[in-house]
């Protein structure tokens, strides 16, 4: 029963961890705007979405077939496909962040957090309706 | 990995653009002065920003770290009659870049307002993540 609730909220809860965690990167990037030599990150939101759906897992497992290999840490699938941004514009400092590309992938990334959090919250109430129908 | 680090890496930048501009303030007020307590003239003094490295690779913020005397060669302005004028005639005057602190100064609010709209869509996004379900 547990996991019909877990099949029906799943896809949102994972877009909204995934969302999460790309804000924090975007987050970062506008913050460190002016550091020297920073390069801004970012994620390909759509495959890592796939990727964390198709394994149901938490991290990018790694097959290891001896004790003796490394495994990777237990940072979130997001962490370990993380991509650097390509700069429009050369910069002397070294820095790559372009403003206005942050903010744009901000806002946006804001609205799609927003919309998964309908959505989920859309799906509790059909739920809360069919458990109250009388 | 939560939209509550976004908290921390907003108020990084505000914290280290705010000293930005306390310097920028600093150099401009001290543009023309000629001595100082220590009898030297005014130095222009520049931040020096650097990524914060989380220890779980997280993204970081920014922070300030180090405030470091300009490099730059100090004005010798030719003016026989000033009271500190060397025997050539000539008076050491700071080397402060009043086009450089004025750039300094609305990239610095720039991005301090950056920083604020920053926490303002995270606060309204973790005030509806709260509200799920209602």
């Amino acid at each position: 029963m547990n996991s019909k609730l877990d099949n029906l909220l799943n896809f949102h809860q994972t877009a909204l961890s995934l969302s999460t965690a790309r804000q924090q990167m975007l987050s970062s990037n506008i913050a460190n705007a002016d550091t020297p030599n920073f390069k801004a990150k970012d994620i390909d939101f759509s495959s890592v979405l796939r990727d964390a759906l198709s394994t149901n897992s938490k991290t990018a497992g790694m097959t290891t077939t001896s004790p003796m290999h490394i495994r990777p840490g237990s940072g979130n699938i997001a962490s370990t496909q993380t991509l650097y941004r390509v700069p429009q514009q050369p910069s002397a400092d070294g820095n790559t962040v372009d403003m206005d590309t942050e903010r744009t992938r901000f806002a946006e990334n804001s609205i799609k957090y927003d919309a998964s959090l309908t959505f989920v919250s859309g799906q509790i109430k059909n739920l809360l309706s069919v458990i109250q129908e009388r | 990995m939560s939209l509550i680090n976004i908290f921390d890496i907003a108020s990084s930048s505000m914290a280290a653009q705010s000293q930005r501009l306390n310097v920028v303030a600093s150099n401009l007020a001290n543009a023309d002065s000629a001595t100082s307590s220590t009898g030297e003239a005014y130095r222009s003094r520049q931040v020096v920003f650097s990524t914060i490295q989380n220890a779980n690779k997280n993204p970081g913020g920014v922070k300030v770290a180090g405030v470091i005397n300009d490099p730059s060669p100090m004005k010798q302005v030719f003016e026989p009659g000033h009271p500190l004028a060397n025997e050539d005639g000539y008076v050491t005057m700071p080397n402060v870049n009043i086009v450089d602190e004025m750039v300094n100064m609305m990239s610095a609010s720039r991005s301090y307002q950056n920083s604020v709209d920053m926490m303002n869509t995270t606060k309204n996004l973790l005030q509806k993540t709260l509200s799920i379900g209602q």
